[in-house]
């Protein structure tokens, strides 16, 4: 019963503790806001561009064209160097008559050609087909493999994946630096709020130790003040959050530029657990910044 | 029984002065112990080092079982809850009643609703404040305002008392009030201890005397002895 008088208390005093310094909450609670919009937005970025980068992955194939004159022994040689590499998802021996097959269904005209072609007079190559799973690593690989004996060519869609990877690290940094400057901002802008509560209560504070209040029972409801900034900074984020994802995920249909490896993450559970974040990261913050006026102006 | 004992303390603040050096000292329980001395001699130290606000760099005092001199700060409040401590200047809080005042030191610990309303009024009414409890403090004079504070630094029923110039602010007929409202609570068990200037309270008291000059404990008076020797003194 005792303990949990002394719980209302705190949250008695951590709540007025907010309306007393309206004018200075509201500017920390603005500030997390702010910081939390930010993050929300980074956040659908960064996740959908791991997602759009996920599917580029699996989807790039680096094709190795080998000479026409390769052995059995050559392509043996040739796919175990490959493997050695570390760096295979899959690796798939397509012959030339394969390709040749895979021609002719196409269409019509090709078919026509391919027919006339037999197996010394078909001048397709003999190919692996390889995706890799770290698609960070496959220039390097390209190089090192393009070196080995009688392989003729090596291609993937280089430009574009290598652009896009550029693309996706800035974005990501960026973020990340504008994250973390916002974060720094607001936990100062708490720190100060609480700064200011607690001298607002200087008195209240000196009857309290000096008729037995323990040290963290004084500190309890400015950290509790503080958490609750980070709670009610965290609402609006959230909303916008939620309702935002799900509007543009209807408005674009779920993918970006109607292209399948462009797909949008669905929005659930997805939005509800980013609010998780949200939320966590407000409540972090607001504790870290009152916890910190806490720690400077509440020594025993 | 011994509440109280002070062993070769010494005290030295930060910019050198010392404050009080070689002190001895012992309280039993249920005393009344007035500190005299001039200014500067020494009281409001000794008295800042029994509730723990200064430590001295030397000695022990040992408080109920508790040796403050060692104790660590995220402990003091252990040591504060047996102690009451009353200041010349009164530190209430001007925004709550004197009801609220009082009550403020119970709801810090949690007690239940009907225990606070119980016990605020029978201190309120041992101090001689009941018709008043629901004024603000700046519609009190100066002597309810000490009154207000000395209830709510025996709310929570402490073993010591302990009082820096509780009258230093007030005339002496009400100074006289104030010492009345401190004899009765020592009257009912609680040891009060009080660093005071105001000779002429410490003759009609009757209490033990110990006197401070430049930082040593020079005479140490048995209750009852004082008022005589003072005259050829002073
Ligand atoms: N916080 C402090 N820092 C440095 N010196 C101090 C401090 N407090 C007191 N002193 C010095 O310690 C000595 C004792 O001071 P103290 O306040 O204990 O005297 P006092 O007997 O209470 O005087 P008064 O009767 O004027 O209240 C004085 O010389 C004073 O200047
Ligand atoms: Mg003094």
């Amino acid at each position: 019963m005792k303990a949990l008088r002394t719980i209302k208390r705190y949250f008695r005093d951590a709540i007025k503790g907010v309306v007393r310094n309206f004018s200075l909450s509201l500017a920390s609670i603005s500030c997390i806001t702010i910081t939390l919009v930010v993050v929300a937005t980074s956040i659908i970025i960064s996740y959908n561009v791991e997602n759009f980068a996920e599917s580029i992955r699996q989807d790039v194939t680096i094709v190795i064209f080998l000479d026409s004159d390769a052995t059995e022994e050559d392509r043996d040689r040739i796919e175990q160097s490959i493997r050695n590499t570390g760096n295979v998802e899959s690796l798939i021996f397509k012959s030339k008559q394969e390709s040749a097959e895979e021609a002719k269904n196409e269409n019509e005209i090709f078919s026509t050609i391919v027919d006339g072609w037999t197996d010394d007079t078909n001048p397709l190559l003999d190919s692996f087909m390889l995706k890799v799973k770290d698609v960070e690593k496959i220039k390097q690989n390209a190089e090192d493999i393009k070196k080995l004996d009688k392989v003729n060519n090596v291609n993937y869609g280089e430009d574009i994946v290598d652009q896009l990877i550029t693309v996706f690290k800035v974005v990501e940094k960026i973020a990340i630096g504008a994250v973390i400057a916002l974060i720094i901002v607001t936990a100062f802008l708490i720190s100060n709020t609480i700064k200011l509560a607690i001298f607002s209560r200087r008195t209240e504070i000196e009857i309290m130790r000096l008729v037995g209040a323990s040290n963290i029972s004084i500190k309890v409801p400015f950290i509790l003040e503080g958490l609750f900034l980070g709670i009610i900074g965290s609402i609006i984020p959230i909303i916008i959050m939620i309702y935002g994802y799900i509007s543009l995920y209807d408005f674009f249909d779920g993918k970006l530029f109607s292209s399948s490896l462009a797909e949008l993450i669905e929005p659930y559970p997805f939005v509800y657990l980013a609010s998780l974040l949200l939320l966590g990261i407000g409540m972090l913050v607001g504790m870290f910044g009152s916890w910190r006026a806490v720690r400077k102006y509440l020594k025993a | 029984m011994e509440l109280i004992r002070i062993a070769d303390v010494q005290k030295t603040y930060k910019n050198g002065v010392v404050a009080l050096y070689d002190f001895n000292l012992s309280i039993k329980k249920g005393e009344f112990v007035f500190i005299i001395g001039a200014s500067g001699s020494g009281k409001s130290t000794l008295i800042k080092m029994l509730y723990r606000a200064e430590k001295p760099e030397k000695g022990s005092i040992i408080i109920g079982g508790i040796n403050v001199a060692k104790l660590k700060d995220r402990k003091v409040y252990i040591l504060r809850r047996k102690i009451g401590v009353v200041f010349q200047d009164f530190k209430l809080l001007p925004k709550l009643t004197v009801f609220e005042n009082v009550a403020f030191a119970m709801e810090v610990f949690g007690c239940d609703k009907n225990e606070i309303q119980k016990r605020v009024m029978q201190v309120l009414d041992l101090v001689g404040l009941k018709h008043k409890v629901r004024q603000y403090p700046n519609q009190l004079s100066g002597g309810e305002q000490q009154r207000v504070v000395i209830a709510r630094a025996i709310v929570n029923k402490p073993k010591l008392l302990i009082c820096d110039e509780p009258t230093g602010n007030l005339d002496p007929d009400t100074s006289m009030e104030i010492m009345k409202v401190l004899d009765n609570i020592n009257r009912m068990g609680t040891t009060v201890i009080m660093a005071t200037h105001d000779r002429d309270i410490v003759n009609r008291m009757q209490k033990r005397v110990i006197v401070i000059e430049e930082g040593k404990l020079v005479k140490d008076y048995e209750r009852g002895q004082y008022y005589h020797e003072s005259i050829k003194n002073y």
